[in-house]
């Protein structure tokens, strides 16, 4: 089944055309790679999908919906989570409340301050947190920060969940914990795009590969066609 | 702010008030009519103070509309006159103010920063602009006089708006909704995307601190006797509550509350004895402030303590 239909995004900035005529579909419990060079225009897609932008046209089906026009806020309740290239905690409350406010206001029912209590203590515990609850968020590693963007994100309870640029700036270690983490994720059932320019990462975890290039989508296919493409190589791997 | 902090005062912060405001109910009957003008005087700025910060505080976005509602809370005191009773007028200045901000929050709330702040200044000007073509050429006379209430009256009016302020902000403060406030100051865009109603969350907010300073408008009122545009939205009233909250510092509840008490009273006190120099004395004491305290007064008593306690945490291992 298909949990995600991109047809014909497009979107302009002035005279730029950053996403143009873009099509992909995403299939309910993969993970998806989303990779090429700077400036392609992968972040702007994250960016439409979730709604942060309109597109200027063209149709993002999730489960059937049209989510072209909404707001951030109602997509997210939808079941569908993001994380940010720049990560984007709030730095000055500690992790259990940056992840404690996804739990309350992430889903469309309101819960009570107990069960999402005890959702934010079972997410991270999940994702390795449970010793830095009380840890003000904007004084951890890049690293912390971003796992605590990733648990915000999880208690939102989505069924799709956007990964930009994951393991930017990890270290080897870190980016192989970072590579479990997302395949523990994809168990849970929910299914996975991730912006990656990390290619151990994305050749490993990933069955299927988009590439964009000046906005547009320029190839699709496994790791293998991708890595052996001649496009691909010739404005991205051959850089 | 930290969680544990939270529920520890969760049972002793409103355990104080409680015993507070016993105290104050007992002032007019123990002091003399000097202390109940004085007190009444405090308890507004801490009002105006309180229910900027309300909105401002968390959220960050600097407004400036204060005498826009302050004033229209006044004028509605003028309006009504003596044909409700006091509390009626008083709820209706509120009600007329909730309304505005929520109109131009709806218009508004969408901006961001700089271009929000500016605007909501404007509004100050629009509307007193507005309140004297209006008199002018459709009453006739510019300005009106408001009937006076008695000093004990006024007094335990403030005393109840100051004490459900204080309420709001308590209950907001420890609520999902005021850790969502938080975090829209914090990154709104991050808020925006884990669900959160920003916009809504925003308008509501700022209709509710308009709420409360459009009550403290009326009651004053009652206090000024005449009242015209130029006097009703005085730009002055925009800037004290920012002020006396930095003074204070933002970082938690008690403040502004303190800033605007001590502020407030130095005003009272300076503008008897030098009533040609205290704005340069308030000028001082700000710029030392900014430049000194950037957390205000709290922020001075917690570096205090600080120094006595330590302790804390570093993110050590990865
Ligand atoms: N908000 C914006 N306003 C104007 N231009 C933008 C904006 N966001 C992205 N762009 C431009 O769109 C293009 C694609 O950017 P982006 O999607 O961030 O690329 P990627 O994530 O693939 O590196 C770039 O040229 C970038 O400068
Ligand atoms: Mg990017």
């Amino acid at each position: 089944m298909q949990i995600l239909q991109v047809e014909g995004l497009t979107k302009n900035f002035g005279g730029l055309a950053a996403v143009s005529e873009v099509d992909f579909h995403v299939e309910e419990g993969e993970i998806l790679g989303l990779i090429g060079p700077n400036g392609a225009g992968k972040t702007t897609t994250f960016n439409l999908i979730a709604g942060t932008y309109e597109p200027n046209s063209g149709k993002i089906l999730f489960n059937g919906e049209n989510l072209a026009g909404k707001k951030p806020n109602v997509i997210c309740q939808k079941g569908l989570a993001r994380t940010f290239q720049n990560v984007k905690v709030f730095p000055d409350m500690d992790v259990f409340q940056n992840v404690l406010l996804g739990a309350f206001f992430g889903t469309p029912e309101k819960k009570s301050r107990s069960q999402a209590k005890s959702e934010v203590e079972e997410i991270l515990d999940f994702i390795g947190l449970s010793d830095r609850t009380d840890m003000v968020a904007g004084s951890m590693t890049l690293v912390n920060q971003k796992r605590v963007e990733v648990a915000r994100a999880l208690a939102t309870k989505p069924k799709l969940l956007l990964l930009d640029e994951l393991m930017a700036g990890l270290n080897p270690t870190e980016v192989g914990e970072s590579m479990e983490l997302v395949k523990r994720i994809q168990k849970k059932g929910i299914t996975v795009i991730m912006i990656e320019h990390v290619m151990k990462a994305i050749m490993n975890i990933c069955k299927r590969i988009i590439v964009l290039h000046h906005g547009q989508k320029i190839a699709e296919g496994t790791p293998e066609e991708i890595s052996t493409s001649k496009t691909v190589i010739e404005v991205y791997l051959g850089e | 702010m930290n969680w544990k902090t939270i529920k520890y005062n969760r049972y002793l912060y409103p355990a104080l008030y409680i015993l507070i405001i016993v105290l104050f109910i007992a002032i007019p009957y123990i002091t003399a009519p000097y202390t109940i003008i004085l007190l009444s005087s405090i308890f507004m700025y801490i009002s105006l103070t309180l229910s900027w910060t309300l909105f401002s505080g968390p959220t960050g976005y600097t407004s400036l509309a204060t005498a826009a509602f302050f004033g229209l809370g006044l004028y509605m005191a003028g309006i009504l006159g003596d044909s409700v009773p006091l509390i009626v007028a008083v709820i209706c200045g509120g009600l007329i103010s909730f309304i505005l901000a929520f109109i131009i929050g709806a218009i508004t709330l969408r901006l961001r920063g700089i271009y929000f702040t500016i605007f909501t200044f404007g509004l100050v000007e629009l509307i007193k602009h507005l309140m004297l073509w209006w008199e002018i050429n459709i009453v006739g006379v510019r300005g009106r006089f408001v009937p006076r209430a008695d000093n004990a009256t006024v007094f335990y009016i403030l005393l109840a708006i100051l004490a459900a302020l204080l309420l709001t902000t308590y209950f907001l403060k420890s609520s999902r909704y005021g850790m969502a406030l938080s975090s829209i100051g914090s990154n709104e865009e991050a808020a925006i995307h884990i669900g959160i109603n920003v916009v809504n969350l925003k308008i509501i907010t700022f209709a509710s601190s308009a709420f409360f300073i459009g009550l403290t408008g009326t009651i004053m009122a009652t206090r000024w006797s005449y009242i015209d545009p130029y006097i009703a939205f005085d730009p002055f009233y925009s800037f004290l509550p920012p002020l006396m909250a930095i003074f204070g510092g933002l970082g938690n509840l008690f403040g502004p509350l303190l800033g605007a008490a001590v502020f407030s009273y130095l005003q009272e006190t300076l503008i008897t004895r030098f009533p040609y120099s205290y704005m340069l004395i308030f000028g001082l004491i700000m710029v030392i402030t900014i430049l000194y305290l950037p957390n205000g007064l709290i922020g001075l008593y917690q570096t205090i303590r600080q120094r006595f306690i330590g302790g804390k945490h570093a993110d050590t291992s990865s």
